[in-house]
């Protein structure tokens, strides 16, 4: 018989430094499993965030660049230009690609460029210690926020894929979550079509994935992913924004 | 080929296309948007990338992922600019980045003005990003070691995998010169496949590469900058570069002046020879690695009774001059920067005038 179920070949044996039941690990496989379909492992480029998967090169077995706050788009962008022929991916959290990287992030998103960016939003900085994101939700306490975020001093979180989708520019922009074995599976399509999207030279990829960070929530594994079903997904809803002609 | 008459800074964007260079990332700012305006035009003949990106700090991780993936690559910027360049400044020097960097100064700070200014040579010398890092900065004085300088710049940011950056003011990016584009300073691109994410199969490689500069461990964070400084150690010892002159008679003062503003000195050491004051220049050619031991050497000729830094800002070369005098002549400053230009004429009252006392 056969094996049934082994690690992807671009993932490598290191364990990783994420907390238990945190979602990025999920994540990193389904990026991984993608590349290893696509048989794209030796042209492909990722490349790490500032936030809790600046590691990720740790991980995965294919060339990497490791980022500044925010700017991998920017790199990404540097990288495709010069190099078409490779394949670029971001992996980015929310501060990361919601806060200070949000003009790198529209901007490329406008210009078209094909690359995929794995955008993990966990409604908080994770790395830092919890402190508020622009996506932390209305009366979500973190650090910087004690009493709950309050919305009439710091707005509404921010619903990136909408926000990107609202852009003229054809793109492929998609939110999905990786709480269950059903959005698991759904997350990897999504995440599978926008490598594809890349490859044919068709277009920008964004994939959200709606995620947790139980270590800065305060909760255990599955208490997070309850709240992150009964709070954010309410808020951050699943689906495809925008999807090219 | 022959001389062709250009401007400042299109002879910048030619002379990296012929140094090598066809990825051009920039965002516009005066005085140097020609730079932008040309290649928009020039890159695609040549089959090169020319992007505007949406502000510095994006153009300047462009060049890092650029770079990173193992391509030459180059900006020109002017001073605000380069401010907001200066994270990934560090970033890529702490990641070994050959990336070129141009730098057509204005008058700061703040918004300060268009006009040529040498007020940025703290800022590329010594830091303007964070960290311990240096750039390797080379200061051209015509349109013709503009374009020459450009040239070498890329290969001298292989050799070290370190920026470089060519400072130059309003001047030199505006004026009109006759220029020659020498064959001999095209170079290959150097071997990058050990260490540059271009992707495994372009290589022929089983290894990944990585490109980063997060050491979490003290003692590897300590080896990483120790890596570095022994890179501009090197440079210190094999890059100095500088023009003497008039440095050969009984010299009396010692002028260290660079760029636009040593031309005039240049024209003041002239009159005044005619008038039969005698008095030296010494134009560094870098910036960083400084001639400290030259002009150490020129300040203890024997007639020399002063010295004087003559810079185009509020007195930040002659800190330079300082630490390389070390005290065996009185160092003097003399500068202008809201945009004028001092004139041979001031010049040669400065000089005298460091010789009153003595009259
Ligand atoms: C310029 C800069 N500012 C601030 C930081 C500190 N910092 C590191 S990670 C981080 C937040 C990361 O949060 P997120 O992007 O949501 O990633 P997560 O850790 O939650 O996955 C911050 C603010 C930094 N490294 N650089
Ligand atoms: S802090 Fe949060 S996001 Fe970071 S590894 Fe831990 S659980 Fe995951
Ligand atoms: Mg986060």
């Amino acid at each position: 018989m056969g094996k049934i179920f082994t690690k992807p070949r671009s993932l490598t044996d290191q364990p990783t430094h994420y907390c238990p039941g945190c979602t990025h690990g999920i994540i990193h496989r389904l990026v991984a499993e993608t590349i290893d379909e696509l048989g794209i492992e030796e042209r492909t480029v990722g490349i790490a965030p500032v936030g809790c998967a600046v590691l990720a090169y740790n991980y995965f077995t294919c060339d990497f660049q490791e980022a500044a706050h925010g700017r991998a788009p920017a790199m990404a962008t540097g990288i495709k230009r010069v190099r078409p022929d490779l394949v670029v991916f971001t992996y980015q959290g929310d501060g990361d690609l919601a806060s200070i990287g949000m003009g790198e992030i529209v901007h490329a998103a406008n210009r078209g460029e094909k690359f995929t960016v794995i955008f993990v939003n966990n409604a908080v900085y994770g790395m830092t210690g919890g402190q508020m994101a622009p996506t932390t939700m209305p009366g979500q306490r973190t650090t910087t926020s004690p009493l709950g975020r309050n919305v009439e001093e710091v707005g509404m979180p921010i619903k990136m894929a909408e926000l990107l989708a609202a852009l003229q520019t054809p793109a492929y922009i998609t939110r999905q979550t990786v709480i269950d074995p059903k959005s698991i599976r759904r997350a990897k399509q999504a995440i599978r079509r926008a490598f594809e999207y890349q490859l044919a030279g068709r277009c920008f990829s964004l994939v959200e994935l709606v995620s947790t960070c139980p270590t800065n929530w305060g909760m255990t594994p599955v208490e997070a992913l309850a709240w992150a079903r009964d709070t954010l997904l309410p808020y951050y809803q699943i689906g495809d924004f925008k999807v090219p002609e | 080929m022959g001389k062709i008459l250009m401007k400042g800074n299109e002879a910048i964007g030619e002379a990296a296309i012929r140094a090598g260079c066809l990825n051009y990332f920039a965002y516009p700012i005066t005085p140097q948007s020609e730079v932008a305006e040309y290649l928009a035009k020039r890159m695609p003949e040549v089959g090169g990338v020319f992007l505007q990106g949406e502000s510095e700090v994006a153009v300047g991780y462009m060049l890092f992922g650029a770079a990173g993936a193992g391509e030459r690559v180059f900006t020109t910027s002017s001073s605000p600019g380069i401010s907001l360049m200066s994270e990934a400044i560090s970033y890529i020097a702490a990641a070994q980045l050959p990336v070129v960097f141009v730098n057509i100064i204005r008058g700061g700070p703040g918004l300060g003005g268009i006009l040529p200014s040498q007020g940025d040579y703290f800022q590329a010398t010594k830091g303007g990003g964070h960290g311990d890092y240096h750039l390797l900065v080379l200061a051209p004085a015509s349109v013709q070691e503009t374009a020459e300088m450009v040239m070498m710049a890329f290969p001298l940011a292989e050799k070290y995998r370190n920026p470089v950056m060519i400072l130059g003011d309003g001047l030199i990016g505006q004026m009109m010169e006759p220029v020659e584009f020498p064959e001999q300073l095209r170079t290959a691109p150097s071997d990058k496949s050990g260490w540059a994410t271009s992707g495994m199969a372009t290589r022929g490689s089983r290894q990944r590469n990585l490109v980063k500069s997060l050491f979490l461990d003290p003692e590897a964070l300590n080896n990483q900058n120790l890596l570095l400084k022994s890179k501009y150690d090197q440079m210190r010892r094999e890059e100095v570069r500088y023009e003497a002159y008039n440095l050969d008679g009984d010299y009396r003062v010692l002028i260290v002046s660079y760029g636009t503003m040593s031309r005039v000195c240049r024209t003041a050491v002239d009159n005044l020879k005619a008038e039969g004051l005698e008095v030296g220049l010494l134009r560094p050619q870098t910036l960083f690695p400084f001639p400290l031991e030259a002009i150490r050497a020129a300040a203890g000729g024997p007639a020399c009774q002063a010295v004087i830094s003559i810079e185009m800002s509020m007195g930040q070369m002659v800190e330079d001059v300082e630490r390389a005098v070390c005290g065996i002549r009185p160092v003097h400053w003399y500068g202008k920067c809201g945009g004028d230009v001092p004139t041979p004429e001031e010049v040669m009252d400065v000089v005298r005038g460091l010789l009153d006392g003595d009259r």
